[in-house]
C-alpha cells in the first residue's frame, strides 16, 4: 500500500482537500494553516500535483479531526471558489431536493 | 506485543523460530506451518513443547494427527476484519478436541476479545498495551449470549427455559393460520 | 409482535456501553479510523456525504407504536425531523453526529430498537413479508423463525467478520412478497408432498455489479435443522468466500464459481457433522420465542360491514380502498398499506410528526402495530373493516393515503447522490419527476401494477435489476445518465431486467418512462394484462423501438 506521500496525485485543475469532520460528519475543507473549515472560500486551493500531495499528506495525518480525506476539484470564478462537480456541490449545499421538514424554523 | 493469558499480561514462554533458523534443542518453540509439517514427528519428539503457526487459509484438519502432542496452535488475523481464524478455532476446539493453548495473533484488538474467547482462544498476542491491560474488564463486557459455542456458556434460550414455570400446553396451534 | 425480555434489554444495554467506549476512544485518537470503521458499521453507523447516517433495524419489519414514537423522538432530537424507510425494512437517519450517537442509541435501546449489524460484514437485518402473520396465503407466521435466526446471528463470535455482508430473508407464502431470491440466503417455509412443513433453502442471490437469482440448494429442510444448516452455510462462506476483492466477496460469487451443486454438497458435508449437536432445534427453544409473539385479540366480525359499504359511495374513498386495502386472513379485518410516496415528495421518507400521527392511528385501529415493507411503504396489519372509513380520513390527514400503492408512482428509490457517498447519480429527484408525470390517479390506475426501481449506483440498493422498469444512474463525463431496463421481477418468478438501449441523460428519464408506459398501453391485449405480462408476451423490442425511435 503506497503511502499518500508516495502516491502519484494527478489533478486536472484547481483543487482543494476536503473531508468530513470526525465528530459530526460535516463537510470541511483544509486551510493553508492546517485547520479545517466549513467555508469553501477559506480553503487552500492548489494547482500542482506537488502542492496537492503535500496538502493531502498533512490532512490525512489529522485523523482525530477529519476522516475520508481526498482531493476535490473546484472552479475559481468571480464568485470565488465553488465546487467543481455535482457531487461536491451537493456536499457543500446539501441535497438538491426539498427536505421533508423545514429544519430550524 | 504483549501476550495475554489467564487474563493477565505474561511473558511468552515460546521462542518463535524464524524461517531458515535452526530449532533450539530445548525449550518451547513456535514453528511456522510449512516447517512444522516437513518435520512434524521429529519435532514433536524433541525435549520441550512445540507450537505451530497456522495460516488462516489452510484447513486445520491437516493438524489433526498432531493435536494431542502440540502445546500451542497460533492462528492468524492478518487484519481484524478477516474472520477466518474464528472458524478455525471453533473447529479445533469443538470438532478435533484440541486442548492445548490456542493463541490469537495478528491484528488482535480489544474489540474482538469477547468473540475470540467464545471461539475458543485462550491466549492473545495483543497489538496495543492499553488493550492488553484492559483485557479482564473487556472480557466481561457481555453477559448475554444467544448462540452456543464450545465455551459452554449457557445461552439465553436455555436460561429462559430454565427459569420458566412449566410451559402452557399446545402453543403450536397459535402458529397455524 | 415480539416482546423483549430482560435478556434482550441487557444485551442492548451492554452493546450501547461498548459503543460509548469505542466512540470515546475514537474521538480521543486512541482508535484510528481504520480500527473504528468496522466497529461503527456493525452498529449501523455510516459516513455519508453530509453527515453520519444511522441505520436502525426493524426486525422482520415489525414495529410497535411505542417504537415508532421513539423513532420520532430520535428524529427530532438528534436529526432533522424525519427518517427514511429502506428496501430492507430498516429506517435511516441522515444527519446524525458521531459524538451524540451513544445517547441516541441509549434512547433507542430503551424502546428495544438498535442498529446492531445493520451494516458491516456480518449477518444483516432478517427481512420478511410485510403481511407476515396476517396474509391469507401463508402457512405459518414466518416471524418467529426470523426472530429465532436473528438471535442466533446476533454478535455471533464466528461470523462477525465475514468476507462481506450477508442478507437473510424468510417467507411462508406461495406469493413471495419478501424478494427471497435476491438474498444471500432465503428460507421459504412450505409443505412438502407428504404434508410436512419445512424450508426450501436458497443461496447466492444478490444484486449489484454481478446480479444473481438465488439457487435452491436444499429443497426441503426440516424445521429442527434450520439453525445448524444456516451455521454450515455461514461457516463455508466465512472460510472460502473471497477476501482479496470486495467486488467478488459475496456468497453469490462463491456459489457461482463452485457451482450450486458442488456448493450444496460441501454445505451438506459440514452440516452432517453438526446437525445433531447443540444447534438441533428442540420445540422448547422455538416455543419460548413463539410465545413471546403477541397476537391481537381479534373480534369476531363479518366481512363487508355496513360502515364500509356506505363509505364506498364516496369515490375518493373507493379509489383508496381499491388500491391500499387487502384481504386479511381473519374475517372482518383488512391489511392496509400506507403510501410513503406522495407525488413530488422524497420516496420512503416520513416526518417525525407523521410518525407520531401514525403511531396514534395504529393504537386506535391496528392494535398498536405497524409494518415496514421493502417497497418503502408502511402497513397497518390488523384493521377492522368497519374502521376503514375513519382510518382513511386519519391517514389522509397525515399525508399517507395517496392511492398509488403498487402503481407507477409507487417508486422504490435509493437515497442516491443527494445523500450517499457511493452514488454516481441522483435517484430521488428522478423519482419525483416521474411521479409528477403520472400524478393523475386515473392514468396511474389504468396502468395498473407497475414497479419502478431506481438506484443511484451499481450497488443497486434500489433493486433496479428486479424492477418492472429499472433505472440505474451512471456518470458520463461528469453528467448524470441513466440506464433503463424492463421486465425485472422480485417475486417467485424472480428475473433480472433487460436493458432497452443506451443510457439517457437526467432530463430525459421521465420522458422515457412515459414512452414505455405509452408503449405498454398500446401493446396490451386487454386492460387487465399487466405491464410485466405484456413484456413477457412481446419482449423488449417493441419497447425499445418506441423509446429510441427519436433518440
Amino acid at each position: 500500500m503506497t503511502s499518500p506521500l508516495q502516491q502519484k496525485i494527478r489533478i486536472t485543475g484547481p483543487s482543494v482537500v476536503t473531508a468530513n469532520r470526525l465528530r459530526d460528519g460535516a463537510v470541511v475543507y483544509r486551510t493553508a494553516a492546517g485547520e479545517w473549515t466549513t467555508d469553501i472560500g477559506k480553503a487552500a486551493v492548489v494547482s500542482t500535483a506537488t502542492e496537492a500531495t503535500e496538502l493531502l499528506a498533512g490532512a490525512k495525518n489529522d485523523g482525530t479531526r477529519a476522516v475520508d480525506v481526498y482531493i476535490a476539484p473546484v472552479k475559481v470564478d468571480r464568485d470565488g471558489v465553488v465546487p467543481g462537480n455535482l457531487r461536491e456541490l451537493i456536499r457543500l449545499r446539501g441535497p438538491t431536493i426539498d427536505l421533508p421538514v423545514t429544519f430550524g424554523v | 506485543m504483549p501476550l495475554v493469558k489467564g487474563g493477565r499480561i505474561v511473558a511468552d514462554g515460546f521462542t518463535h523460530v524464524e524461517d531458515g533458523a535452526p530449532v533450539p534443542e530445548r525449550g518451547a518453540v513456535l514453528v511456522p506451518a510449512a516447517r512444522f509439517l516437513a518435520d512434524a514427528d521429529e519435532l514433536l519428539r524433541r525435549d520441550g513443547p512445540v507450537g505451530v503457526i497456522w495460516p488462516n487459509d489452510r484447513a486445520v484438519g491437516e493438524l489433526s494427527p498432531y493435536l494431542d502432542r502440540l502445546a500451542l496452535v497460533a492462528l492468524v488475523f492478518p487484519t481484524y476484519k478477516d474472520g477466518r481464524a474464528y472458524s478455525q478455532a471453533r473447529l479445533l476446539r469443538e470438532r478435533y478436541g484440541y486442548r492445548g493453548e490456542l493463541r490469537a495473533t495478528g491484528q488482535v484488538l480489544r474489540d474482538q476479545f469477547v468473540f475470540l474467547i467464545r471461539a475458543g482462544f485462550d491466549a492473545f498476542d495483543v497489538v496495543k498495551q492499553a488493550d492488553a491491560e484492559a483485557f479482564e474488564e473487556t472480557a466481561k463486557r457481555y453477559s448475554v449470549f444467544f448462540q452456543p459455542t464450545g465455551d459452554g456458556r449457557m445461552t439465553v434460550a436455555r436460561k429462559r427455559i430454565a427459569r420458566r414455570a412449566p410451559a402452557p400446553a399446545a402453543r403450536q396451534d397459535r402458529l397455524r393460520a | 409482535m415480539y416482546r423483549y425480555d430482560d435478556f434482550d434489554r441487557t444485551l442492548l444495554a451492554e452493546r450501547v456501553k461498548e459503543f460509548r467506549g469505542q466512540v470515546a476512544r475514537r474521538l480521543s485518537g486512541e482508535l484510528t479510523e481504520d480500527e473504528f470503521k468496522s466497529l461503527r458499521l456493525m452498529n449501523g453507523v455510516y459516513l455519508q456525504l453530509h453527515a453520519y447516517m444511522l441505520r436502525i433495524a426493524i426486525p422482520y419489519g415489525t414495529l410497535s407504536s411505542a417504537q415508532l414514537r421513539r423513532l420520532a423522538y430520535v428524529a427530532r432530537t438528534y436529526d432533522r425531523g424525519y427518517g427514511h424507510f429502506t428496501t430492507r425494512q430498516n429506517i435511516q437517519f441522515n444527519w446524525i453526529k458521531l459524538a451524540q450517537l451513544p445517547d441516541a442509541m441509549a434512547d433507542l435501546a430503551e424502546a428495544g430498537l438498535h442498529g446492531l449489524q445493520t451494516s458491516g460484514n456480518c449477518v444483516r437485518n432478517i427481512t420478511t413479508d410485510q403481511w407476515a402473520g396476517v396474509a391469507p396465503d401463508e402457512i405459518e407466521d414466518p416471524r418467529p423463525w426470523a426472530e429465532l435466526i436473528r438471535q442466533h446471528v446476533t454478535l455471533h463470535p464466528e461470523f462477525s467478520f465475514l468476507p462481506r455482508k450477508f442478507k437473510i430473508a424468510v417467507g411462508a407464502a406461495a406469493h413471495d412478497r419478501a424478494a427471497l431470491r435476491i438474498h444471500d440466503l432465503a428460507l421459504r417455509l412450505h409443505r412438502n408432498g407428504a404434508g410436512e412443513e419445512g424450508f426450501e433453502v436458497m443461496v447466492g442471490g444478490g444484486l449489484g455489479r454481478t446480479p444473481f437469482i438465488a439457487k435452491t440448494i436444499k429443497p426441503f429442510l426440516p424445521k429442527r435443522d434450520v439453525l445448524s444448516y444456516i451455521e454450515a452455510v455461514l461457516r463455508l462462506y466465512n472460510q472460502y468466500g473471497r477476501r482479496d476483492n470486495i467486488y467478488k466477496a459475496r456468497i453469490k460469487i462463491l456459489v457461482h464459481d463452485k457451482g450450486a451443486e458442488q456448493f450444496a454438497k460441501e454445505v451438506e458435508a459440514e452440516w452432517q457433522s453438526i446437525k445433531d449437536g447443540m444447534l438441533a432445534l428442540d420445540q422448547a427453544v422455538f416455543d419460548d420465542i413463539a410465545t413471546r409473539f403477541v397476537y391481537p385479540a381479534y373480534e369476531t366480525l363479518a366481512d363487508d360491514p355496513p360502515e364500509l359499504k356506505a363509505a364506498l359511495g364516496d369515490p375518493r374513498f373507493a379509489t383508496w380502498h381499491g388500491n391500499a386495502v387487502n384481504r386479511h386472513k381473519r374475517p372482518g379485518y383488512a391489511i392496509v398499506t400506507l403510501s410513503l410516496k406522495p407525488i413530488g415528495k422524497p420516496t420512503g421518507d416520513c416526518t417525525a410528526d407523521q410518525m407520531d400521527q401514525i403511531a396514534d392511528i395504529a393504537d386506535r385501529y391496528s392494535f398498536g402495530e405497524i409494518r415496514v415493507g421493502h417497497e418503502q411503504n408502511l402497513v397497518l396489519p390488523h384493521v377492522a373493516q368497519r374502521d376503514l372509513p375513519d382510518l382513511w380520513r386519519a391517514l389522509d390527514a397525515a399525508g399517507v393515503a395517496t392511492p398509488n400503492v403498487n402503481q407507477i408512482s409507487d417508486i422504490i428509490a435509493c437515497p442516491g447522490l443527494d445523500y450517499c457517498s457511493l452514488a454516481n447519480a441522483r435517484a430521488i429527484p428522478v423519482a419525483q419527476n416521474i411521479a409528477k408525470r403520472f400524478s393523475d390517479p386515473k392514468l396511474s390506475q389504468s396502468l395498473g401494477r407497475l414497479h419502478i426501481n431506481i438506484s443511484g449506483c451499481i450497488n443497486a440498493c434500489g433493486h433496479h435489476h428486479v424492477g418492472h422498469i429499472g433505472i440505474l444512474g451512471v456518470e458520463k463525463n461528469g453528467e448524470e445518465f441513466y440506464q433503463i431496463t424492463i421486465g425485472g421481477r422480485a417475486d417467485e418468478g424472480a428475473e433480472l431486467g433487460t436493458l432497452i438501449g443506451p443510457a439517457v441523460p437526467y432530463a430525459e428519464v421521465a420522458d422515457v418512462v412515459e414512452d414505455i408506459a405509452e408503449a405498454y398501453l398500446s401493446l396490451r391485449e386487454r386492460p387487465d394484462e399487466l405491464f410485466i405480462e405484456t413484456f413477457r408476451r412481446v419482449g423488449v423490442e417493441p419497447f425499445k423501438e418506441r423509446v429510441y425511435a427519436t433518440r
